[in-house]
């Protein structure tokens, strides 16, 4: 095991624990960032799928994992990001200004509907967002004069200092716009979760009472939360755009809203790492699905059999798997082994064990 | 005339969103968790009748595969709080939202799997039948659906009022840990009310197999129903009855007065304003703590 020997109250707040840890997380970047060179076109295009999702996790885990407000709507917002980039880039407006125009712009709606959703409470604010993300479904298709209706949209490629990136064409450059945006936005958020507004959100998730006492603005660091994850969300929603190239309502259904907080769920809730396992599940899960049927029906004798739904009814089963023996995802799960290494022989089973509550109602009547 | 015949099939559609409504109001009441796979619940409910009575599959006598369907959603409500939700005993609420939404998921794949995805309709003796009353044709679907939900409404308030045990089940809700105290056996309560769950599922799959066809995405009105007992504040189970109607009502009327398009958008539309301007519903039963 290393100890890190502190010298200096800094180290406490380092993004990086030292430097062997430091040059882990580089060597990653550098072997992500080399991808096109040791990836054909089709898992490059996978690649860039996971990353998409792993920004659009990071949105939602500012919200779900750091302050515990559960949404179940946040392709509501991945739609208006979506939206506001082509209509920006539409309107003429070029890309590296659009891009993150529209994350603003998100952020914006993120904050009016923050404003009702103050007053409620875990299942209700749930509830409310699932509404929220039926309802977008109708209202792009009712504002068809902005959003192209169930026809939908489609936006080819975008010109960057009038180099065109476009997912079919340059499949490369696309992957580092996309890993770069990634790679941003990771690094925002975890100067975020050092710096005070993080530590209040924490202190939110954990026991509103509590920070409260402790001179936490609960409306505002709610709203404030609300913001950012929508911001991020929106910028992963734009990407989505660019990646799909054709769009419409059903682009970005409640079942995308479900996938994305399952996927959270699955990496890990409250950790920067569990909205990249959780990514990489969600992508390659339909392709590993599509190769062990191949592989399965070769065994068996017979074609491929269609078994409709099987993705999701597979996913739902991981999902109750993990919420029941690993509440804290593939993150948690990776922590523990992790420790048992670091340890051996003196790791023990109890040592994650988490403190049980009792509940109570908020009925009073 | 026809805006009565509106009213009258708006209400019996009102009447199934309010069971399943009924569902997740009794799951909330007596466990503080919702049940988000209450929808799929209803649907495997009336997948299991249809199993057992239609003739191209078991073709048991209606008044015996009836009660044996309601047997084995009740056995089904249990073994899925036995086996899945006791484990998360003290655990968020959030883990049990996400936990029965994934649980949705896999009873739409199974359910799929051994029924496939064809539109089916329940074999049953109500089936064309019609009452005639003052000018208005009334399904007889129609009416046994509105005669059987108020009755099981109505019972369901006398159980939770007056009962022993009903008020075992509120007591267990709103303190854990003071139930255990005053003798409640919790996890076994929580056992009976999941059960109980699975039988008013079963009970609005058979109606509304009998009033319509269901395929295995039937499960999706459970959004709807969602919106219903929001609507009539959770935890109130006249609340979840009278949020079904409203919704049930709104919707034939917002489709011939509304133009299409915005027609769909208006149960959703009034969830989010009761949310915003009563967000415990319009029976609320919950008083801002105070600290």
């Amino acid at each position: 095991m290393r100890i890190v020997f502190k010298t200096s109250y800094m180290q406490d707040i380092r993004p990086w624990k030292d430097g062997y840890q430091l040059c882990l997380y580089l060597i990653l970047l550098a072997m992500v960032a080399a991808a096109p060179w040791w990836l054909d076109d089709f898992y490059l295009g996978e690649l860039t799928n996971v990353l998409v999702w792993a920004i659009a996790g990071l949105g939602l885990m500012i919200l779900t994992g750091h302050t515990g407000q559960a949404s179940l709507g946040h392709a509501a917002f991945l739609a208006v990001g979506c939206y506001s980039n082509v209509i920006l880039i539409e309107a003429g407006v070029p890309f590296l200004l659009a891009f993150p125009l529209a994350g603003l712009l998100t952020g914006i709606a993120g904050v009016t509907v923050a404003i009702p959703a103050l007053r409620l409470h875990g299942i209700y604010l749930a509830i409310f967002t699932l509404a929220l993300s039926v309802l977008m479904d109708d209202i792009i298709v009712l504002a068809e004069p902005i959003t192209g209706g169930v026809a939908g949209k489609y936006l080819g490629g975008v010109e960057i200092f009038g180099h065109l990136v476009d997912r079919w064409g340059t499949p490369d450059q696309f992957f580092w716009l996309v890993l770069g945006v990634a790679v941003i936005v990771t690094l925002g958020y975890i100067n975020l979760l050092r710096s005070p507004l993080g530590r209040s959100f924490i202190a939110v998730r954990d026991s509103e009472v509590s920070a409260q006492a402790m001179g936490v603005d609960i409306a505002r660091t709610k709203m404030i939360s609300f913001a950012l994850s929508c911001a991020v969300t929106g910028l992963a929603g734009a990407l989505m755009g660019l990646y799909a190239g054709a769009f419409n309502n059903e682009t970005f259904s409640v079942i995308i809203s479900i996938q994305l907080l399952m996927m959270i769920v699955i990496g890990g809730l409250g950790s920067i790492h569990g909205a990249f396992l959780g990514a990489i599940v969600i992508g390659f899960l339909p392709q590993f699905l599509s190769i062990s049927k191949e592989y399965v029906g070769a065994i068996i004798g017979s074609n491929t059999v269609a078994i409709p739904g099987l993705e999701f009814g597979i996913f739902g089963v991981i999902l109750i798997a993990f919420i029941l023996f690993e509440p804290m995802g593939m993150y948690g799960r990776w922590l523990k082994i992790r420790t048992w290494f670091e340890l051996f022989p003196f790791y023990r089973k109890d040592m994650f064990k988490r403190q049980k509550s009792y509940l109570k109602t908020e009925r009073l009547r | 005339m026809d805006n009565a015949q509106l009213l009258i099939s708006g209400l019996a559609n009102g009447c199934v969103y309010g069971l399943i409504a009924l569902g997740f109001v009794l799951i909330y009441k007596a466990t503080e968790a919702v049940n988000f796979a209450q929808g799929d619940f209803m649907m495997l409910g009336a997948f299991v009748t249809i199993g057992l009575t239609n003739t191209e599959y078991i073709g048991l006598p209606f008044l015996l595969a009836l009660p044996l369907s309601l047997g084995i959603m009740a056995a089904l409500g249990y073994l899925v709080d036995r086996l899945i939700i006791r484990r998360l005993f003290g655990e968020s609420q959030t883990a049990v939202v996400i936990l029965t939404i994934a649980l949705g998921f896999v009873i739409r794949f199974v359910a799929g799997l051994i029924w496939g995805h064809e539109p089916q309709t329940l074999q049953n003796p109500l089936a064309g039948k019609e009452v005639r009353f003052g000018g208005l044709v009334l399904g007889m679907e129609d009416v046994a659906v509105i005669v059987v939900t108020v009755l099981l409404t109505w019972g369901l308030y006398v159980f939770f009022s007056k009962t022993r045990l009903g008020l075992a089940m509120q007591g267990a809700s709103q303190n854990q840990l003071a139930a255990y105290y005053m003798g409640i056996p919790v996890k076994r309560v929580q056992g009976l009310i999941w059960a109980l769950a699975g039988i008013v599922a079963g009970i609005a799959g058979i109606l509304f197999a009998a009033k319509g066809s269901v395929d295995p995405t039937t499960g999706l009105l459970g959004i709807k129903a969602f919106a219903a007992a929001v609507i009539g504040g959770f935890g109130s189970l006249p609340g979840a009855l009278a949020g079904g109607l409203i919704v049930g009502v709104i919707e034939p009327f917002a489709s011939r007065y509304i133009a299409a398009g915005y027609s769909q958008i208006a149960p959703y539309a009034l969830l989010l304003a009761v949310l915003i301007f009563r967000p415990h519903g319009l029976f609320s039963q919950v008083r801002v703590k105070k600290v």
